[in-house]
């Protein structure tokens, strides 16, 4: 009894909680078939309305503009590759994420590397990736940006360690169809300027 | 000096006592904090810095206790002397800031401002100057003024179009060196630091034009690209040096020592040695000795918690030790199952390559042989 009185001294946290009903069941209750019956109606309706199912992959929900998918490496409008290795996102990362080693560009690659110095290797680990787009906003080349998709799922961990080679959006040059389609319908921030 | 005349000196409302002779900028750098005035050119362990670049400009409000006229125009404060009863003022000076905001913006005229590229960033002067006291965007509208980039010697880049004249390295080479062989050539504008007749620099010494450079014109060229210092662990150690003190920093990835500097003090400074000379540092510690073996590590150096370096050394010194491995311990020897080796996939890091060791920055050469 004492334990009672407590219990209405305590403050609800919300207004919507009832009290447990201790009634014995009334004899239409006790004969169940009712609540079945009118449980059965409520899921029959549902076939009459419009669903909210989006039929993944056939069917996809059209993203906000400010979505962050996978990454992608930016190439300039000649095919040249933005990112120059400075680190910046990787320092901004707060999952750790991306790693990298630079190098010099050699006479001769001018075509291939926009500065003289360039990630030889980049590597973002999708594992630890939370795609908060923090690495976007810290690259002052414009060289990373997050697109519309998701990364693909994959059966083994080391399918989620993304190079160059997963990364690098494809030569707007050599093949622009492929560069189109990668760069999806939100425009890399720089695409206008420049 | 035994008997020394203390002339009291008031920066921005601080009032303090320095011995006469000092100058403004030294009793402001005893005070410490915001009241010490930037400076670009002055460096305390080089005799006749100075004067160059105006970034240090302060505001005399009250000459001296004798003549309590102001001074009328904003004064060098690393070439202008205290005297007594003088007030200065700094950041408490609208004027000082403002004049400041320009020096600022004459300095980045012909700057590249390449920071991304440039491996002086992190630990930069210019950027730190820039960050405080700069303009967003930039007046200028003409062709900047740009160099080709030149090898002083087989260790030592100098990428003049970043260089703010400066005039430390050629102070460096005057003192530290017999033969001086570079210097400032021409005038103004087209003022340039060169070897004369390209000659390479040879003498021991030379590699300090590195550390005193306040900028990313000359650079180490054996950690060139290879890492930002921001990522590397400073660590403190010494050898046994036939020429120099051996006392230095090595910037560490892992056990790879990546680069080689002497200690800097809070000014940016070479620090002194006990015995008050300049623990400058020769080029075989500098350049060659780029393994941990060669080294006695005394500990992880403590670095400003305001500078980008400190960015993952998390609190005090944690972080910058290796952890003891406990989960074998304590699971009766058993080794932790891992789930996916990073080495196993990973192409960044390497245990193959060791990019400490090749000569100059890695090119694709280097990735590309080693590759399977
Ligand atoms: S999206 Fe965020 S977590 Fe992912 S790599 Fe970029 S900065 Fe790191
Ligand atoms: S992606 Fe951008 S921020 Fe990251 S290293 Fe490359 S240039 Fe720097
Ligand atoms: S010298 Fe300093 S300001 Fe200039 S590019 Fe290098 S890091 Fe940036
Ligand atoms: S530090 Fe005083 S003029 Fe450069």
């Amino acid at each position: 009894m004492a334990g009672q009185i407590e219990e209405k001294h305590m403050q609800a946290l919300t207004n919507r909680s009832k009290e447990v009903s201790r009634k014995p069941m009334s004899f239409m209750e006790q004969l169940y078939l009712p609540a079945i019956l009118k449980g059965m109606a409520i899921t029959f309706s549902h076939i009459f309305k419009k669903q909210p199912t989006i039929r993944y992959p056939e069917q996809k929900r059209p993203f906000s503009p400010v979505f962050r998918g996978l990454h992608v490496l930016n190439r300039d409008e000649e095919g040249r590759e933005r990112c120059t290795a400075c680190g910046l996102c990787a320092v901004a990362c707060p999952a750790e994420a991306i790693t990298m080693e630079a190098a010099e560009r050699l006479p001769g690659e001018e075509n291939k590397y926009r500065e003289e110095k360039y990630a030889a290797r980049y590597e973002i680990n999708m594992l630890r990736c939370i795609f908060c787009g923090l690495c976007e906003e810290a690259c002052p080349k414009d060289a990373i940006y997050l697109s519309e998709t998701f990364a693909p799922a994959n059966f083994t961990r080391k399918g989620f360690i993304y190079g160059k080679n997963e990364l690098l959006i494809p030569d707007p040059v050599t093949e622009p169809e492929a560069y189109q389609k990668a760069r999806g319908l939100k425009e890399p921030t720089t695409a206008s300027q420049n | 000096m035994s008997e020394q005349t203390l002339f009291k000196v008031t920066i921005d409302n601080i009032t303090i006592e320095v011995p006469a002779g000092t100058t403004i900028l030294n009793a402001a750098r005893k005070i410490g904090g915001d009241v010490t005035p930037p400076a670009m050119c002055y460096y305390s362990k080089l005799q006749g810095s100075g004067g160059k670049c105006r970034t240090c400009l302060v505001e005399v409000s009250k000459g001296s206790e004798k003549d309590p006229r102001p001074m009328p125009k904003l004064v060098a404060s690393c070439r202008t002397n205290v005297m007594d009863g003088m007030e200065v003022k700094n950041i408490t000076s609208d004027k000082v800031l403002d004049a400041r905001a320009s020096i600022v913006e004459f300095l980045l005229i012909n700057h590249p401002l390449d920071c991304p590229i440039c491996d002086q960033a992190g630990e930069c002067h210019l950027q730190d100057l820039s960050y405080e006291h700069g303009k967003e965007g930039t007046r200028y509208e003409f062709q900047r003024r740009t160099f080709q980039k030149h090898d002083l010697g087989p260790y030592i880049q100098l990428h003049m179009t970043r260089c703010i004249l400066c005039y430390r390295c050629v102070y460096v080479a005057d003192q530290l060196t017999e033969k001086r062989e570079h210097g400032i050539l021409d005038r103004g504008d087209h003022a340039e630091i060169a070897t004369q007749i390209q000659k390479s620099l040879e003498h021991d010494f030379i590699g300090n034009v590195i550390d005193v450079c306040p900028v990313g014109a000359l650079t180490d060229k054996t950690f060139r690209f290879k890492n930002r210092v921001w990522f590397l662990k400073p660590m403190d150690a010494h050898r046994d040096c036939p020429t120099c003190s051996g006392k230095v920093t090595l910037w560490n990835r892992g056990d790879e020592v990546f680069r080689v500097t002497a200690r800097k003090d809070e000014w940016g400074e070479v620090e002194s040695l006990e015995d008050g000379s300049t623990a400058w540092i020769c080029n075989t510690c500098r350049f060659e000795k780029k393994k941990t073996s060669d080294w006695v590590i005394e500990g992880p150096r403590a670095i400003s918690r305001h500078s980008v370096i400190s960015q993952g050394h998390y609190q005090g010194k944690i972080g910058m030790h290796k952890p003891r491995e406990t989960f074998t311990a304590v699971h009766g020897g058993r080794d932790p199952k891992l789930l996916m080796d990073i080495h196993s996939v990973s192409e960044v890091n390497r245990p193959s390559i060791d990019l400490s060791l090749i000569e100059g920055p890695a090119h694709s050469t280097d990735f590309n042989l080693k590759k399977d």
